[in-house]
């Protein structure tokens, strides 16, 4: 009975579709086409997904693009103020403070644990107040669209744990991303584009690698897999027609393909053969629509000048930034950015502020741009790295060069947009910015809280595989209401 | 607005059907009905391991209102916190605390309680509770953990059907639901799937035209013995089987440096084709270094226990990393050989399967003596191979172990496993699965849940566990790998979640057919290529895969096998067809693996810039053509191609692939560099033939469909042909923009116009459905 009724669905959409096609496909505006959710997983889990009703509730946020600081971003440099550090500089870390908790294997064989204070100058701004380092003029320009959480942490204290444990909920195992789960519970809103699009910038710091299984479907259905977009020519892989291919030639090998496709289903009534037929429609038509989301040369000047000159460059932060409005702006549920370069274990005071000129500008304009749009209320906007880093130095410190090591157990990252609460500085560290001294957000609640707003409950979307339940958040975490709008 | 309602309520109605029938389609017994006699196994612990065991099952911290539903002491005993009541009653449901409680309409008194975010049991539910209750409430061991028995053949209405005694099984059930086997597959499509199923590769047209020719009785049999005898009969397997060992060829993790594990990898190709019993391909991968006159070659076979990631990420702690390892072994010897996921037990006890944490850590314990470290140093100082490793030089590969493909002079290094001598490492329950919190010391031994681990037979080591492992009672070992090879066949296990036989994972839909193959595949001495045959020799393998209406209604997912099930081919498979079809094919087997035509900048994007592995050097030549298997798998990039294509990721053991139809999918087979260059190297041979343009078009059709084409489907190809021709003949279209794809050689007779045009039609039918469908 369900196969039939989707059937009957699908062949109606079909005829529409087709008679669609015969207007030219071509010229048809993106996301305009009532067509079935052919980025969908398999009927069985389009099944229970009508039975189990998602969205739990109305979200507050449709869409999330997320600004991964690959690598760690120092908050101590950034947007945790710690005067206390710049007095005691070169001191060593009090045990009192440190309590014994373990460290990396490349500074657990220091005798000493000098404290560091950050080289940069913080002022306050706007009317929350917020403290931010004078590397980062533009963000504490909009400071009052910012959550700046200052107590976040996390388990893992290595790159390629912690940066699995951020995007999947767990440090090891082939879990599902944030986008692949956002992407399973909400579908697509845009036919002609995947729901879950990944793009990758490197910057002039020390790089820590990004793979691809931190944008795995794990045993999720694979539609819902990140797709790997890029601003360049080929911005998604084989979408490109050989040069000796034009559209109406591929149309035409289309048509005929359709036509054989169709004699193979009348002997064989697989419905999966009618749903190949669709998917090379589908891929055809991403033929037309992708280009265009991607092609940034038609933004106007004032846009660009907003994201800056790099927002040109294919590849660039800020051109991923901008592309990522774009995809966002056409539906695209998921918009994961990863910016590499963070890893700042020596001569951080340099390596920052290539870092923060890559990313200062072209993060905030994205915020900016989203507001002028009115769509950042629609859109969760996510800003941070992995961990932080320590409040002591790494090797040795002198008077205007210092290293931090990886620090996990508070670190900042700042939202915006999506329904939280704009203007407020959440959380607070100790004065040594070492321990959390008030409100902690593990990286389970910041997940929960993050589905909260896309009106999911974590512990509701769940997926079964293999004889156990699992989601995002694992068997813990909380939304931390006071994030919450 | 009349409408709307009216709309709303048939809405409704039809979710309605589609839950149910939705709950239909998740049944394979056929449990629907209600049964006369209810079976624990088979009804009852579906809905209680799913809804009850995790507040009232195995894990002892969970444990709610002291009760546990999982065995029946405990649900006969009166409960703790209610005196006088009992959750079980046996003949009385009525006065049995569990039956009230999931037909209760009071959320604060009904089971599943609301903040589990468990559903409520559906009536059908609760009326087999009630039945079983009323038949006394027995409980059942789970039937896995029973030792597998043949029962007597079935007896069929239909005794000219079967051919052997698969079919009995499948024909037993098809009539007790009113199902009718569809008739044999025509010989073309039956090659096709004989070959890919046996090869992964498709029957060249030669081999398919003295097959159709061949009218002998055994005809078939004899195509089955040749392809089972082929070389590329190990490769096929291999491809399942490197799955379930997640090899790779590099370290994974941040730097992700190139590691050199594939003789393992030709290791087990061999294997497959020497058709090594499956005790002794267990034994030799559990613990070869340790049997007695442990050569190179059982010590190489060990590195299935070697093939996990491997950190070289400067400033990690040693021992978290080691003990990941031994979590990762731990995990790829339960999933892929025990068929249980035991992972859950490393942080709790079990909250479905009786694996305590103790268990889970003894069994652990016989992986955790081995010389291995947790870190050898960062990327700078990388190595090919880890400690413990073997080290087997140019001579030894020359004289004792020639399948190994190397042909140069260096020494091969590969990571394998070897026991600490003197002393044994002590294993401790790690809390919550921490590292570094240290609970009870316990020593090795197998779960005992699964059959007891005795002492006195077996030592405490790996070899211990390996033959554990394959002893004949052991109640899940035979079972996990025909179910396998079953998967391997159909797309679907007989029990579909072949990684999880435990309580949660799905029943067998033909529980006697699972029990008589592994009980038979068992004593022919644990026999691969004899279990393969069994199954392709059957009238359920030959069936055609034409889907009637009432299949289509009454079993579309092919529960009761009255067809065979039309599925798309695994990744490398796709790509094996493509080049074997155009003849570009390299059929060498074995040896380091190879770097084809990849989208440029995907590794450069994504690396640290440290290692090899920073940017992907393409290889050239006949190296382009090598058969998929043997790209070159980066582990934080693996070959996007077959990503799409639902290969594994090798990240960890997989044991089942997923099947998706995506527009990615048709991105590649429209533009992707090797099926450009395989229609114009194709086409150009084609060409060059001067064949009349319609037996041209014939011949491609029959080498990459593998059948004669319709008549219509023919028509259909020569007007596309034709129009190109005009096309190209007009400039419409370039001829030599078209034909310049990649690097295979010229034909230089072949007529350009001509052969750009047929190119084209090539192309449209490398894209057709059943290219890559075994029909």
């Amino acid at each position: 009975m369900n196969k039939h009724l989707l059937e009957t669905g699908l062949n109606v959409n079909r005829r529409h579709f087709l008679s669609k096609l015969s207007l030219g496909v071509g010229s048809v505006a993106l996301g305009s086409l009532l067509l079935p959710d052919l980025f969908k997983g398999s009927q069985e889990e389009q099944m229970d997904k009508i039975i189990s009703g998602l969205p739990h509730f109305a979200p507050k946020a449709k869409r999330v693009i997320y600004l991964f600081q690959n690598g760690a971003p120092s908050q101590l440099d950034l947007f945790d103020y710690k005067p206390m550090l710049n007095k005691r500089h070169g001191e060593d870390l009090p045990e009192s403070i440190r309590k014994g908790q373990r460290l990396t294997g490349m500074t657990a064989g220091q005798a000493h644990f000098p404290l560091a204070g950050s080289k940069f100058k913080f002022t306050q701004y706007g009317e929350s107040r917020a403290w931010v380092s004078e590397l980062l003029p533009h963000m504490a320009s909009i400071v009052d669209d910012l959550c700046i959480i200052r107590t976040l942490s996390t388990d893992a204290i290595n790159h390629d744990p912690a940066l699995t444990f951020f995007q999947t909920g767990a440090q090891v195992g082939n879990r599902p991303s944030m986008g692949a789960w956002l992407s399973y519970g909400l579908g697509t809103e845009n036919k002609n584009l995947p729901s879950f699009c990944v793009l990758l910038s490197k910057g002039k710091g020390n790089g820590q690698g990004v793979y691809s299984k931190l944008w795995t479907n794990g045993f999720l259905d694979s539609v819902h897999q990140g797709v790997q977009f890029s601003s360049g020519e080929n911005p998604v892989l084989y979408l490109k027609n050989d040069e000796s291919i034009d559209m109406a030639d591929r149309r035409k090998m289309l048509d005929k393909l359709a036509e054989l496709n169709n004699e193979s289903m009348a002997e064989f009534h697989d419905p999966e053969i009618a749903a190949k037929v669709q998917q090379y429609e589908l891929a055809y038509r991403m033929q037309t629509a992708v280009p265009e989301v991607t092609d940034l040369t038609k933004e106007p000047e004032s846009i660009i000048k907003m994201y800056g000159p790099d927002a040109l460059v294919p590849g660039t932060y800020a051109a991923n930034c901008l592309l990522a409005r774009k995809l966002s702006e056409n539906g695209v549920r998921f918009v994961q950015l990863y910016h590499q370069g963070w890893d700042s274990h020596d001569n951080l005071p340099s390596q920052i502020v290539g870092q923060c000129q890559d990313v200062d500008r072209s993060s905030a304009a994205l915020v900016t741009d989203l507001k002028q749009r009115g769509l950042l209320d629609e859109t969760l906007v996510i800003w941070g790295g992995e961990f932080g880093r320590t409040n002591y130095c790494q090797g040795k410190l002198t008077a205007d060069n210092y290293g931090r090591d990886h620090h996990p157990r508070c670190f900042t990252v700042w939202m915006a947009g999506g329904g939280v609460k704009p203007g407020i500085v959440y959380g607070e560290t100790d004065e040594f910015g070492y321990n959390v001294a008030k409100d902690p957000v593990h990286v389970h609640d910041f997940h929960a809280t993050i589905l909260d707003l896309l009106g999911l409950d974590h512990e509701k979307l769940t997926f079964k595989h293999q004889g156990r339940r699992y989601r995002l958040t694992d068997v813990a975490g909380k939304k931390v209401s006071g994030l919450i709008a | 607005m009349k409408k709307n309602a009216f709309l709303t309520i048939l809405g409704i109605a039809l979710l309605i059907v589609l839950a149910v029938s939705c709950l239909d389609r998740k049944d394979p017994t056929g449990a629907a009905d209600m049964p006369d006699k209810i079976s624990y196994n088979f009804n009852i612990r579906p809905i209680l391991s799913d809804k009850c065991f995790a507040c009232h099952g195995p894990d002892v911290s969970k444990q709610k209102a002291g009760l546990r539903l999982d065995i029946a002491d405990s649900a006969f005993a009166p409960l703790k916190e209610s005196k006088g009541e009992f959750a079980i009653v046996a003949g009385h449901p009525e006065k049995s605390e569990i039956y009230r409680r999931v037909t209760s309409k009071d959320p604060s008194y009904q089971m599943p309680a609301p903040e589990s975010h468990l559903s409520l049991l559906t009536e059908h539910e609760q009326e087999l509770i009630k039945k079983w209750i009323k038949q006394g409430g027995r409980y059942e061991r789970h039937w896995a953990f029973n030792k597998p028995q043949k029962t007597p053949m079935p007896v069929n209405e239909d005794k000219t059907w079967a051919k052997n005694e698969i079919d009995r099984f499948i024909m037993a059930k098809m009539e007790k639901r009113g199902f009718h086997p569809n008739p044999e597959a025509d010989k073309e499509r039956l090659l096709k799937r004989l070959s890919l199923d046996l090869t992964g590769l498709p029957p060249s047209l030669e081999t398919m035209n003295s097959f159709l020719a061949d009218t002998s009785a055994n005809a078939y049999e004899k195509q089955v013995n040749a392809l089972l005898g082929s070389t590329a009969y190990g490769e096929k397997m291999a491809v399942h089987w490197l799955d379930v060992a997640r090899y790779a060829d590099s370290y994974g993790y941040q730097d992700d440096n190139v590691r050199t594990q594939w003789p393992y990898r030709d290791w087990v190709i061999h294997a497959f084709n020497k058709n090594i019993p499956y005790d002794q391909f267990i034994t030799l991968q559990l613990a070869g270094d340790l049997l007695p006159g442990a050569n190179k070659e059982k010590i190489l076979a060990t590195a299935f226990l070697r093939n996990h990631k491997y950190t070289e990420e400067g400033g990690i702690i040693p021992e978290e990393y080691r003990v990941e390892y031994l979590i990762d072994k731990t995990k790829t010897y339960g999933k892929g050989i025990l068929g249980l996921t035991v992972e859950c037990a490393q942080c709790h006890d079990h909250k479905y399967d009786p694996v305590s944490q103790e268990d889970y850590y003894k069994l652990f314990a016989f992986f955790n003596n081995s010389e291995e470290k947790g870190f050898e140093g960062d990327v700078s100082t990388s190595f090919p191979a880890k400690t413990p490793m073997t080290t087997i030089t140019a001579d030894e590969v020359q004289k004792l172990y020639s399948f190994i493909n190397h042909r140069d002079t260096s020494s091969l290094h590969v990571s394998i496993m070897k026991e600490n001598k003197d002393t044994v490492r002590k294993t401790y329950v790690l809390e919550r699965g921490q590292y570094a919190s240290h609970g009870k010391v316990v020593r090795a031994a197998a779960p005992k849940a699964v059959m007891n681990f005795d002492t006195l037979k077996y030592p405490r080591n790996r070899l211990g566990l390996a033959e554990w492992t394959v002893n004949k009672n052991n109640p899940l070992t035979a079972r996990v790998f025909v179910n396998q090879m079953w998967q391997e066949i159909f797309g679907n296990g007989l029990v579909k979640t072949s990684g999880d036989f435990g309580m949660q994972g799905e029943l067998p839909t033909h529980p006697e057919l699972l029990d008589w193959l592994a009980v038979d595949f068992m004593e022919s001495g644990w026999n691969m290529k004899r279990l393969v045959k069994k199954i392709l020799m059957s009238a359920t393998y030959r069936q055609s895969s034409v889907i009637s209406p009432q299949q289509k209604e009454q079993d579309p997912d092919n529960t009761y096998y009255s067809r065979f099930p039309r599925n798309r081919v695994t990744a490398e498979f796709a790509r094996d067809i493509i080049l074997s079809s155009s003849g570009m094919l390299n059929r060498t087997v074995g040896g380091p693996s190879v770097k084809p035509y990849q989208p440029p900048g995907l590794w450069e994007a994504s690396t640290s810039g440290r290692g090899e592995l920073a940017t992907y050097r393409q290889d050239h030549k006949d190296k382009l053509y090598r058969r998929g298997m043997y790209t070159f798998i980066k582990l934080t990039l693996p070959p996007p191609s077959m990503m799409m294509f639902d290969a594994s990721n090798r990240d960890q053991c997989e044991v089942k692939r997923m099947k998706t139809n995506t527009p990615l999918q048709a991105l590649i087979m429209m533009n992707d560099p090797t099926i450009m260059e395989a229609s114009r190297v194709l086409a150009e041979n084609l060409a060059a033939e001067k064949m009349d343009d319609k037996n041209a078009l014939e011949n491609a059709f029959r080498r990459i469909v593998l059948r004669k084409p319709k008549e219509k489907e023919l028509a259909t190809i020569t007007g596309y042909y034709i129009d190109q021709l005009a096309q190209f003949r007009s400039g419409k279209l370039d001829v030599k923009t078209t034909l310049d794809q990649g690097e295979y050689i010229h034909n230089k007779k072949a007529d350009p116009v001509a052969a750009a045009a047929m190119m084209k039609t090539i192309l449209l039918i490398y894209n057709l459905e059943e290219v890559l469908t075994k029909t």
